[in-house]
């Protein structure tokens, strides 16, 4: 009789559903896998040893390229640490801006995460029709910021500035006639607030769309339904936050749990699956695209009424105005120290943590009073995810290897740091 | 300190005997490495506590801390742990008893979700978990010499990477980059630039 061996396959890392720099040994008997093995750390850029030699504000841009999926979120944790080690209080309509730019930021990931995850599995329509309202928050994004993706926009004590009252328009081209032209700005002739509240009166109806590709489609039941199961007592016990844990069924969000900013001012459900494996995972997701979409609509709603200040006025921490600035001699010298040495964030630690797209995103600072952090440290939930890789994938067939990867949603920006 | 959290901290005191540390509205409880151990396994075990999750847990070098002479050791474990039942965090500090080969026991067994987080802070810091069925380097390349996140560990790094034609193959040299800081770092006395009485 011949010798049956197992034999190792090398999966990455360069690999399209790798979903960036996975390399992944895959111990496999036939077509069964019998051990995963992620080598990660290809895109490691040592973020956490930069922080140390750069001060608090300039380490900021840099929590954008860690989950470069969902990029608000990961400053949002990282302000949110310096304002707990500093006491700062953050203007109420600072703390809006910020839970709406989470939320679409949430749309976002889960635009993409779900967009490749059908692309993974064969399922081409559906990545298209994700990234078509991918590109109108993207919008959202530069409106605000000036940059599509890398935003950097918000600072400890509030956000950079206030949103602003036109939109971006697109220009004409050779291959657009006027009234295509004319199609294409006419929900951005007024200001961001009427770009958004017209995409979430839009955007239901693009996830039922979504929906109508997925949920009852038989193939993708086929590729989903049981594949990489994950029990509440494993998913505890590997340390899952956000909508892995959700899909095993225990109903956890630190936007409900341990409220951060307005969220519990707003009304929102907790999606939670019950199975745990790929399509509860997917279900919740999607459910979750819906209760951002409602968390959105109340933030532009109360943002309509209510303007004020956006950053606070502790000129210790955030810079004077320019008319300030030029005015007075205690706000020259405010503004010269801010940018020269930088902010003094008093001695401790502190951790902070959101509810990032992809789970509990957390920041950890230790702190010796200095102009910059001693030691930061980046909790990122993609990295507990995949080291859960080896359990879910073992005795599963190579393609669905392709499925639970997908599922895990991860972003080697941020598992690498 | 908030009613909740003298609450954890009197149970903490009560089960434990160590009083944590209260700031920021954080818990921190400072073990040493011989109790580590049994008071991992009685946070997650015990009714009253249950520490079900570890969220983090990260190395930290303390040698170069407020630019002033250590008083203590020099590297520390920090874990972040949740409790999902409780809805409670708490952090928890461990020094590393020996400078020179800084070495704990692994929580593996008690929180299973360690496993790449001890790898991790073994590979950038050094310190050894004793325990650990499977303590490789996770972040640095194959091959890579050095803890790099330790304090005395320059930024640039201590060799680069380049093909070589001639050998047809890619050699590591030292490197040729100067360190540069821009902004210096400064630690104030107390109250700097504050009101003067």
């Amino acid at each position: 009789m011949a010798e049956i061996r197992n034999y190792t396959v090398n999966f990455g890392p360069q690999h399209p559903a790798a979903h960036g720099v996975l390399r992944l040994v895959l111990e496999m008997d036939g077509e069964v896998v019998q051990r995963a093995d992620p080598h990660i750390g290809l895109l490691h850029r040592a973020t956490e040893k930069l922080a140390e030699s750069r001060t608090w504000i300039q380490s900021l841009p840099y929590m954008d390229r860690l989950d470069y999926i969902s990029m608000m979120c990961s400053e949002h944790a990282y302000v949110m640490a310096i304002e707990k080690l500093c006491g700062i209080e953050v203007p109420i309509r600072a703390q809006y801006i910020r839970v709406m730019f989470d939320e679409i930021t949430r749309i976002l990931n889960h635009n993409f995460g779900l967009g490749t995850l059908g692309l993974d599995l064969g399922a081409m329509t559906v990545f298209l029709y994700c990234f078509r309202e991918r590109e109108d928050l993207l919008d959202c994004y530069e409106a605000v910021s000036g940059a599509r993706m890398h935003a950097a926009y918000y600072r400890p004590g509030g956000v950079y500035r206030d949103l602003p009252d036109t939109m971006p328009q697109y220009q004409a081209q050779y291959s657009r006639n006027a009234r295509t032209l004319a199609q294409m700005n006419a929900n951005r002739q007024g200001s961001l607030l009427d770009f958004i509240e017209d995409f979430t009166e839009r955007f239901p109806q693009c996830v039922d769309e979504y929906e109508t590709l997925l949920t009852d489609n038989r193939i993708w039941k086929q590729r989903t339904v049981g594949i990489g199961v994950v029990p509440p007592e494993l998913a505890l016990a590997r340390g899952f936050t956000g909508p892995m844990l959700r899909g095993s069924g225990i109903a956890w969000d630190l936007r409900k749990k341990q409220p951060y900013e307005v969220y519990d001012r707003l009304d929102f459900d907790v999606a939670v699956g019950r199975n745990g494996d790929t399509y509860d995972r997917y279900l919740v997701r999607v459910e979750e695209m819906r209760q951002s979409n409602r968390i959105i609509k109340q933030c532009v709603d109360w943002l309509r009424k209510n303007p004020g200040p956006v950053i606070t006025d502790n000129h210790k921490v955030a810079p004077p105005s320019r008319v300030e600035m030029k005015a007075n001699m205690e706000e020259l010298i405010h503004h010269f120290k801010l940018f020269t040495e930088g902010m003094h964030v008093p001695e401790g630690e502190a951790y902070a943590a959101v509810e990032g797209p992809k789970g509990e995103f957390g920041v950890y600072f230790i702190s010796d009073g200095g102009n910059k952090p001693y030691r930061m440290k980046l909790r990122s939930p993609a990295f507990t995810h995949l080291s859960a890789m080896d359990q879910m994938a073992r005795g599963h067939m190579l393609a669905d290897a392709v499925a639970i990867i997908s599922t895990l949603d991860i972003v080697f920006g941020e598992i690498d740091r | 300190m908030t009613p909740r959290l003298q609450r954890l901290s009197d149970t903490i005191e009560k089960v434990l005997g160590l009083k944590p540390v209260e700031r920021t509205g954080e818990l921190t409880l400072e073990v040493k490495a011989a109790d580590y151990l049994s008071v991992a396994q009685t946070l997650r075990d015990h009714a009253d506590l249950r520490f079900d999750e570890l969220i983090d847990l990260c190395g930290v070098d303390y040698s170069t801390y407020g630019d002033r002479p250590r008083e203590r050791e020099r590297f520390a474990a920090v874990l972040h742990l949740l409790s999902v039942e409780h809805n409670r965090r708490l952090r928890l500090r461990t020094f590393c008893p020996d400078d020179e080969f800084p070495l704990l026991p692994s929580v593996i067994e008690v929180w299973p979700g360690v496993n790449w987080f001890e790898r991790e802070a073994f590979d950038l810091f050094g310190i050894v978990f004793e325990g650990h069925p499977d303590l490789r380097r996770i972040l640095t390349d194959y091959g890579f010499v050095g803890h790099p996140f330790r304090k005395d560990f320059p930024i640039s790094g201590h060799v680069e990477m380049r093909y070589d034609p001639e050998q047809k193959r890619v050699v590591y040299e030292p490197v040729t980059i100067e360190p540069r800081e821009i902004v210096p770092r400064i630690v104030r006395e107390e109250q700097y630039g504050g009101e003067r009485d």
